[in-house]
């Protein structure tokens, strides 16, 4: 569907114009592009962050979990005491309304969450997708329609309603991160599945694909010197673009309260109940909405010079701005 | 329209340059260059790719403004300077001065409108016509470059008419404003050498008829030689050459002219005799068939085609496009799988063989690709591509691998040392000759060659086919030679097969089917070839006008 | 065109029920016990058992799902325990925590979904294409780079973000709304309208985003066709060139993906929906999932697998008919 294409940045790379594109000139065509370079600085950041989480949380001398009872207002239902949302030298960011536990801890777990899950999802993405898109492009008239036809409706599903709706049969033992990147990753491998098969079958009619079974190459043979190669910018770009939208994911079914369950601290459960405290305590939303917003930023502007690195004819056809274009050659 | 005086020309460019900004540098696809057209009169400007010529043609309509190309010397077009005409002038310049006739009558239309439509949007541009007035000029025009039930066909949408429709539409649309001045950028490149001939008769009639002045520009020596007065040569944005067509195509005082001229393949000039070739049969196909598609949208590209090839003999396939020809050939070497009828090698019927059986076979059988582009992986070196053949086949001494592709890479013409260059390195003449290296490497028996020079210059051309004979005489192949250029196929061919709508229609040897041509399709052909003199050219069109 | 809008028709029934299978299965035949998950943590064995029974769900599979299918098609009956309640055909169920029927319970939700979706439709079509015409018309200057910065921002905020911002600008720092409260239009139009405008504006600048990008992006891909490159040729001037060619081929790709989102939106815009307290249908497949009411949860899933295989078929339809180069197969 070209909608979907055109949303998506179009289908990269088709195989037989791009130049030859060695993993040293994409990265020096990366590095090159000050925004995607700025994404990826930021990224590193808040992994070195989620990772070191626990020892931040020791420099404060806090804990996630601890309730402040003291640094609420009861009269008032529990605002926090003090400006900023109670920011003081034992809590840098304050404390949640309510409850008074720590919020730069409760932030910093947050970060472990949201990148674990994001991360988790798109490579369950990416392996059912290529694994789909692939042995549609490559099988027979019938396994072709049969797993288009799937990826179609995969396409066609709105993704969030289904993943809630899959959170009610699972057992509540069940450990919530890893239900959550199956649950997005299971239901949003749609994309690359598409993009992999309509790759496969326009690179399987290249000559040189056929010269290569004139040579008297197999299948196997095949797959691995000819298609995997020119596929992997394509997967890359794609699941570049999937990392944001799955930090979006873990977000938005954590706010719905049917993503991570208290104690877990995640970015997506502390706006979900900011949305009962935004007059009182508006740094209480502005936080982990800065975050995500943030992270999904970083993830987007690296995804897209990613894309450009790749393949920077199609990229510079499809990208949303002309500024950043410049920059990147100056 | 103002009274120009007579003496003025229609049109005057000098010290004309052309810069495109690429990367820190510029190229420059025009360097100096200095023409004149009188009213009414066809300029012929000629040239390989890279020459110049579309960024010259270009420039005349000030096509180049907002691009970043920079435009330096002296241009004038029926007075209006196009690098600096704003407003009215320029929309007068564009459609009503001079129109365009582009290469690709395809994408040079909006998919979404009518074709009637398309051409009175340009005509109300111009005149501010009501709708209705406008419609019906587009008819009008429609009808006169000769589409039948013009009223009920400017309906259509561009995807609805075919190649040959289409470049008459373009043309219709050119001369809807009337314009003194009609600019066609390879106007026949994408079409077939009947439906070529029919478009070089129109816009020969439009002019003579409207006295509208022409600039033709084409890679096709064959294609200006009935069609314009003068001619123009351009190499590297220059001009090379410039006379009377007869002068130029006749008898060409530079070299490059004259290699140029000399590089077209003519279809009426016998080629070197040939070794005759032993009538031994190496391939032998019967009954060939091939049906895509299901049921009631099935489409029989090749119907019933039998055909042999002896050992060390070429036999060369012409038709035009959609005649079935690079199925049937694909179908030789069992790319495609016969939907029907039988092929044997060497004996041995090979027609339903499966992938794994056929993989020993796969050696002995090779094909020659048309496109360059596509037909070598552009993220491997073409040493890996060319060696790939050797590893599939169980060799694992990298020394002799590397050995082996130096001496192929040597043999057909390249640098034995470029083993590790990628394709995008190369021109298509080199990338092409890879190509043939790569066929050569497991050492085959009968190599197909589809279309193997029809995305090249004229000069690479001539150089690849006389590869190709080499390696034939030398190695002692059997060639297919797929082509739809008759000239090329006659100079490599012992024995011809003229195909069309997937069948054989005439076979014989290369000099019983352009000599004596049985069947009227054949014959169809062979007088659309264009030729390169300029009355032959001028009698064939009588002719071809008198019979339709 | 008739034979491809049968044969759309057809494929869309099957993909209708094989999802309705696939739904089924996962959902009560999956879970290692369904009547446990109705009956709630607390029911003794063989109050468990007894729910199985009166459930049906001690019959074989395959018969349950027929049962199911009939529920569909033409009504079914449920034993509740003391008597028989009949479920009308389309019945999805009966709601195991509250026994009302899950039909009657999406059909009280669907206006408040409806008029969301419909009105936030025509703020993100007009800002959205608005945006995406206007850049594309100013490329290079100014107004292209702060819009497609907009754009960009708009893309990476999810729509909880967005509605939080306006209701904390528009409630609580200016005070110019109060906090949206829903009211049925058949109630009091102008209450009904005052109440969705920040779920419609949440809405809007969350998919105008996507919209602007693609209303863009398609009109600078037909910009560099060349058939735009003949009407520059023949004079025709650059404003024209962008209204009538270059919007033309992006109008469709606009429509198609429209009508798309509308039906899924119509499935529930859950989040919007959660954040402003509107009882659509996608907070009723939120609470309904919290409380493990697992016929409420497949009615919500069936529902939007309709709306959302609809809208797609709508779309092809409308992209055929928009675009005639696309063979009606």
């Amino acid at each position: 569907m070209s909608t979907q294409d055109l949303l998506t940045g179009g289908t990269p790379a088709i195989a037989g114009a791009s130049p030859a594109a060695g993993p040293r000139q994409v990265w020096r065509r990366l590095r090159s592009q000050r925004a995607a370079l700025a994404g990826a600085i930021v990224i590193a950041l808040l992994v070195v962050v989620a990772v070191a989480a626990p020892l931040l949380t020791a420099l404060e001398g806090q804990d996630p979990n601890t309730y402040h009872d003291s640094l609420v207002n009861s009269a008032t239902g529990g605002v926090p005491i003090g400006s900023f949302g109670g920011v003081s030298a034992q809590h840098w960011l304050g404390v949640e309304p309510g409850t008074g536990r720590d919020l730069f801890a409760r932030l910093v777990y947050g970060a472990q969450i949201s990148l674990l899950v994001a991360v988790g999802a798109t490579l369950v993405e990416v392996a059912v997708g290529v694994g789909v898109g692939l042995a549609a492009g490559l099988g027979n008239r019938l396994l072709d329609q049969l797993l288009s036809r799937t990826t179609d409706v995969m396409l066609a599903l709105p993704w969030l309603l289904f993943a809630i709706a899959l959170i009610a049969i699972v057992p509540p033992g069940f450990p919530r991160p890893l239900l959550l990147m199956l649950a997005i990753g299971l239901l949003g491998w749609g994309g690359i599945s598409r993009i992999v098969r309509a790759q496969t079958l326009t690179l399987k009619e290249l000559d040189y694909v056929a010269a290569a079974r004139l040579g008297g190459s197999g299948p196997w043979r095949i797959a691995r010197r000819e298609l995997l190669p020119t596929l992997t910018a394509p997967v890359v770009t794609y699941a570049a673009l999937l990392l944001p939208a799955n930090v979006v994911g873990e977000a938005s079914m954590s706010f719905l309260g049917v993503g991570v369950q208290p104690p877990t601290s995640s970015w997506g459960q502390m706006l979900s109940s900011a949305t009962t405290w935004f007059r009182e305590d508006p740094t209480y939303v502005l936080l982990p909405s800065g975050l995500i917003f943030v992270t999904v930023l970083a993830f987007t502007v690296l995804g897209d010079g990613i894309r450009t690195a790749l393949d920077p004819r199609a990229a510079s056809r499809l990208r949303v701005g002309t500024g950043r274009k410049r920059e990147a050659q100056s | 329209m103002s009274a120009q005086p007579q003496a003025e020309p229609l049109v005057e460019v000098s010290g004309l340059t052309v810069e495109f900004p690429v990367g820190d540098g510029v190229v420059k696809a025009v360097d100096g260059l200095d023409f004149t057209l009188g009213a009414g009169q066809a300029l012929g400007i000629v040239g390989e790719s890279g020459s110049g010529k579309s960024a010259t043609a270009f420039s005349l309509l000030g096509m180049h403004r907002g691009t970043g190309a920079r435009i330096g010397g002296s241009v004038r077009v029926a007075g209006v300077d196009p690098r600096t005409a704003e407003g009215d002038e320029l929309t007068r310049l564009r459609g009503g001065l001079a129109a365009m006739v582009f290469q690709d009558p395809l994408s040079a239309l909006d998919p979404y409108y009518a074709i009637g439509d398309q051409i009175a949007e340009v005509y109300r541009v111009h005149t501010k016509a009501t709708r209705r007035a406008a419609r019906a000029r587009a008819v009008q025009a429609l009808d006169r470059v000769g589409i039948p039930d013009a009223a009920r066909r400017s309906r259509s949408r561009p995807h609805e008419f075919s190649g040959g429709m289409r470049q008459r539409a373009l043309i219709a649309m050119a001369l809807v404003c009337e314009p003194r001045l009609i600019i066609a950028d390879e106007p026949t490149t994408a079409l077939d050498v009947t439906v070529q001939a029919q478009i070089l008769d129109l816009l020969h009639e439009v002019r003579t008829e409207n006295g509208t002045g022409l600039i033709l520009v084409t890679h096709d020596l064959g294609v200006i030689a009935g069609s314009v007065d003068d001619v123009l040569v351009m190499k590297d944005g220059r001009a090379v050459e410039r006379g009377t067509v007869a002068e130029v195509l006749g008898a060409p005082r530079e070299r490059y002219t004259r290699a140029l001229v000399d590089a077209v393949p003519r279809v009426d000039a016998a080629p070197p005799p040939r070794a005759a070739p032993g009538r031994e049969v190496l391939l032998e196909a019967d009954g060939l068939r091939h049906t895509f598609g299901r049921r009631g949208a099935a489409v029989t590209a090749v119907d019933d085609v039998s055909l042999t090839v002896g050992r060390g003999e070429t036999i060369g396939i012409v038709g035009e496009s959609g005649s079935g020809k690079t199925t049937l050939g694909r179908m030789l070497v069992r790319l495609v799988e016969p939907s029907a009828g039988r092929i044997r090698y060497e004996g041995r019927e090979i027609g339903r063989l499966r992938e794994k059986e056929l993989r020993p076979l796969r050696r002995e059988l090779q094909m020659v690709f048309q496109d360059p582009v596509s037909s070598l992986n552009p993220r491997r070196s073409i040493g890996e591509s060319i060696a790939d053949p050797l590893r599939a086949a169980g060799e694992r001494d990298e020394k002799r691998i590397a050995a082996r592709v130096g001496e192929l890479l040597e043999r057909v013409g390249l640098d034995p040392d470029w083993y590790h260059r990628y394709p995008h390195e190369f021109s298509g003449g080199q990338r092409q000759r890879v190509g043939i290296a790569r066929a050569l490497a497991p050492g085959p028996k009968l190599i197909v060659c589809d279309e193997p020079v029809s995305a090249l210059d004229v000069t690479t051309q001539s150089h690849v086919v006389e590869l190709l004979g080499e390696l034939q005489r030398d190695l002692g192949l059997s060639l297919v030679f797929i082509a739809h250029d008759l000239a090329v196929v006659r100079q490599v061919s012992d024995r011809v097969a003229v195909m069309r709508a997937g069948r054989i229609v005439e076979e014989g040897t290369a000099d019983q089917v352009y000599g004596a041509p049985q069947h009227p399709y054949t014959k169809g052909l062979l007088a659309a070839v264009p030729v390169l003199d300029p009355e032959e050219s001028a009698a064939r069109r009588e002719s071809r006008l008198a019979s339709a | 065109m008739k034979g491809y809008l049968l044969r759309r028709f057809i494929g869309m029934v099957s993909v209708l029920l094989a999802l309705s299978l696939v739904v089924y299965a996962i959902f009560y035949i999956a879970p290692s016990n369904p009547a446990q998950l109705a009956c709630g943590l607390k029911c003794s064995p063989a109050q468990v058992a007894q729910v199985r029974q009166r459930l049906g769900l001690d019959a074989p599979v395959y018969l349950q799902y027929a049962r199911f299918l009939e529920g569909i098609f033409v009504g079914r009956d449920f034993s509740t325990g003391t008597g028989v309640m009949h479920c009308n055909a389309p019945c999805l169920g009966i709601s195991y925590r509250t026994g009302e029927q899950v039909t009657s319970m999406l059909a009280t939700r669907l206006p408040v979904t409806a008029s969301l979706a419909l009105g936030a439709m025509v703020a993100w079509l007009l800002l959205g294409v608005g945006t995406g015409l206007v850049s594309a018309l100013r490329r290079g200057r100014f107004t292209e780079r702060a819009l497609t910065t907009l754009t960009l921002a708009g893309n990476s905020l999810p729509v909880f973000i967005i509605g939080l911002l306006l209701l904390i600008v528009f409630c609580s720092v200016l005070q110019w709304l109060p906090f949206p409260t829903y009211v049925g239009l058949s109630q009091d139009p102008q209450q009904w309208f005052w109440g969705l405008l920040l779920p419609w504006t949440t809405l809007a600048l969350y998919e105008s985003a996507k919209y602007a990008r693609l209303t863009r992006a398609s009109m600078l891909e037909t910009l560099a066709e060349d058939h735009i490159r003949t009407f520059r040729a023949y004079g025709v001037g650059e404003r024209h060139l962008i209204t009538r060619h270059a919007l033309r081929g992006a109008l469709t790709s606009v429509i198609a993906l429209s009508a798309i989102d509308l039906g899924t939106m119509f499935g529930g815009a859950v989040l919007t929906e959660s954040l402003f307290g509107l009882p659509g249908i996608g907070r009723l497949l939120v609470y309904s999932v919290q409380i493990v009411d697992l016929p409420v949860v497949v009615g919500v899933t069936l529902v939007t697998g309709v709306f959302v295989v609809f809208a797609n078929a709508v779309a092809d339809v409308l992209y055929a008919v928009a675009d005639r180069r696309v063979v009606l197969t």
